[in-house]
């Protein structure tokens, strides 16, 4: 594990095409252990792009393709051989739109650990009950445990979806859009369970909205038709940017 | 004014375009009742006559004797049609996984028409191969008549694989793309996911692959006629010859008289509510997905 404030992460000149469409274009940037960095910036920035490119979800688009190198803990993530199994475990991801898997509450939250070979009934149950308890919906769902998570609603499976990841015990988590289809209440719920997680975890957000960038943040980075525009902390890239296209940004000029 | 005269005229080509469709589509209703009517008016009394329990468990046929018992083509039925199933739907679902999961584009866009093509053969080529293949394969390498349930269940399990396939792909390829990543990104090998996610997800679009391929089976009539060997007799083990609902209607018609040919309808009958039941079920089981 690394040190809280040393780099997780780290993103090496990394480019994403898609067939002849550049989505990303070269871009570095540290990802620090035990914080939360939000990605931000327009639809069609690369956000989500660099997300999926942070655990090999790209190798499953016949279209896209890589360039450049990502590290955990050091080590490159697209070098030959590397188990990518292995390190979808290790970074976990929560998609825009809510995904319960069609099965009970309790098969969802226990599927990443059944996969990884976890047979006995009562540390299933604990983990699934620890998942659900960090995840803020163990008080809701615990008497529904075995009816479908399709049930639930929207707000209830995205806390879900993270129970899910959570229950892996991942090193960092990556969070697309988390909040993006969910009311106030529930995003309010899920930004605060993302405060407390981040004691453990390492995250990596793209949020919704400028303002919920910079309410969770500690470090940011905005990005603008695939290129990283601007990076720093909270105070740096929300209070004084230095590139004139991120204060626009933020201040709503555009968007 | 003349603008609003070209819209009533619309209005009226319109009601009377919808009235005809409408015409059209109920006429192919009235068949299905007319049909109804007709096996039911043919074939009822004599069932009525013999007494249905009678008739559906009788162990003898025996037309010149009036005897008219159709347990043993119930039980034909029912083995060659399972035999299909164990079988056509292991195959034909482990072909739909490869087709949408698995095959490179290329190949999936060579497979698919060859798959539609068998839809395509007449049953009587099926039948055709069978007798002259696999059946004397059978009597060589398993001995017996080589006629028999295993014959027809293999034939029959070929000649569902198109329904099996085509009802499971589209099961498999309507689910959200979702699942998949979902549990990709939870750690899952791509069979993991296949195993765990899309299969349970689709399965009741499997299920509905299943019975439709089952209500094929059970309806098929010229491939089973050739290779079944067409006994009257209750089989002990598959290697015997059998004989089906379908295929005692197709053999019998022809010099049938009488109440011999008012049973061949009540045969009719139970094979029309078999395949109504079985219909139904598969609507049933897709319309609650």
């Amino acid at each position: 594990m690394a040190e809280s404030g040393g780099v997780k992460m780290q993103v090496e000149n990394v480019s994403v095409y898609y067939g002849e469409q550049v989505a990303l274009r070269n871009v570095s940037l540290p990802i620090v252990a035990n914080e939360i960095l939000t990605v931000f910036g327009p639809a069609g920035g690369g956000k989500t792009s660099l997300l999926r490119t942070l655990n090999r979800l790209n190798d499953l688009n016949p279209l896209a393709r890589v360039t450049g190198d990502v590290f955990l803990e050091g080590e490159s993530i697209y070098s030959p051989g590397y188990p990518v199994i292995d390190l979808r475990r290790r970074v976990g991801m929560v998609f825009d739109l809510p995904v319960a898997l069609p099965m009970s509450i309790f098969d969802n939250v226990a599927y990443g650990p059944r996969l990884m070979g976890v047979r006995d009934r009562r540390r299933l149950e604990e983990t699934v009950e620890r998942a659900l308890r960090t995840a803020a919906m163990w008080d809701e769902v615990k008497d529904r445990l075995s009816t479908s998570g399709l049930g639930l609603s929207g707000g209830q499976q995205q806390r879900l979806s993270i129970a899910r990841v959570l229950a892996l015990q991942p090193e960092v988590i990556l969070l697309d859009e988390p909040t993006s289809g969910l009311d106030p209440i529930s995003t309010a719920k899920i930004e605060e369970s993302l405060r407390e997680l981040k004691r453990f975890y390492t995250i990596v957000i793209s949020p919704h909205n400028v303002q919920q960038a910079a309410r969770i943040a500690d470090r940011a980075a905005f990005f603008l038709m695939g290129e990283l525009v601007e990076f720093g902390t909270e105070t740096e890239v929300f209070t004084r940017p230095r590139d004139k296209r991120t204060e626009d940004y933020i201040t709503g000029r555009f968007g | 004014m003349n603008k609003k005269l070209r819209v009533s005229q619309t209005e009226v080509a319109e009601r009377a375009i919808t009235r005809g469709l409408a015409l059209i589509a109920f006429s192919s209703l009235s068949v299905l009742a007319l049909i109804t009517v007709f096996i039911l008016r043919e074939g009822l009394p004599v069932m009525l006559n013999l007494g249905i329990g009678e008739f559906l468990t009788g162990g003898r046929w025996a037309p010149s004797a009036n005897a008219f018992g159709i347990m043993p083509m119930i039980l034909g039925s029912v083995y060659v049609t399972l035999g299909a199933l164990v079988l056509g739907v292991p195959l034909g679902l482990s072909c739909a996984v490869f087709l949408v999961e698995l095959a490179p584009r290329s190949v999936a866009a060579a497979l698919r028409p060859a798959i539609q093509l068998l839809a395509g053969i007449p049953s009587v080529i099926y039948g055709f191969w069978g007798l002259t293949t696999l059946v004397p394969f059978i009597r060589n390498t398993l001995g017996g008549p080589g006629l028999s349930i295993l014959a027809g269940a293999i034939i029959l399990g070929i000649m569902i694989l198109p329904t099996v396939i085509a009802i499971s792909e589209d099961a498999l390829r309507a689910l959200p793309r979702s699942y998949k990543e979902a549990s990709f990104s939870l750690g899952a090998s791509h069979w993991q996911t296949i195993w765990r996610v899309l299969l349970p997800a689709a399965r009741s679009g499997i299920v509905a692959a299943v019975v439709l391929g089952m209500g094929r089976a059970v309806g098929e009539t010229m491939a089973v006629i050739m290779v079944l060997g067409n006994a009257v007799q209750i089989p002990d083990s598959i290697l015997d010859p059998a004989r089906t609902l379908t295929t005692n209607i197709g053999i019998e018609m022809a010099y049938a008289s009488g109440d011999h040919r008012a049973a061949l309808f009540a045969t009719g009958i139970v094979l029309f509510l078999i395949i109504m039941i079985l219909t139904g079920t598969a609507n049933l089981i897709t319309s609650r997905r």
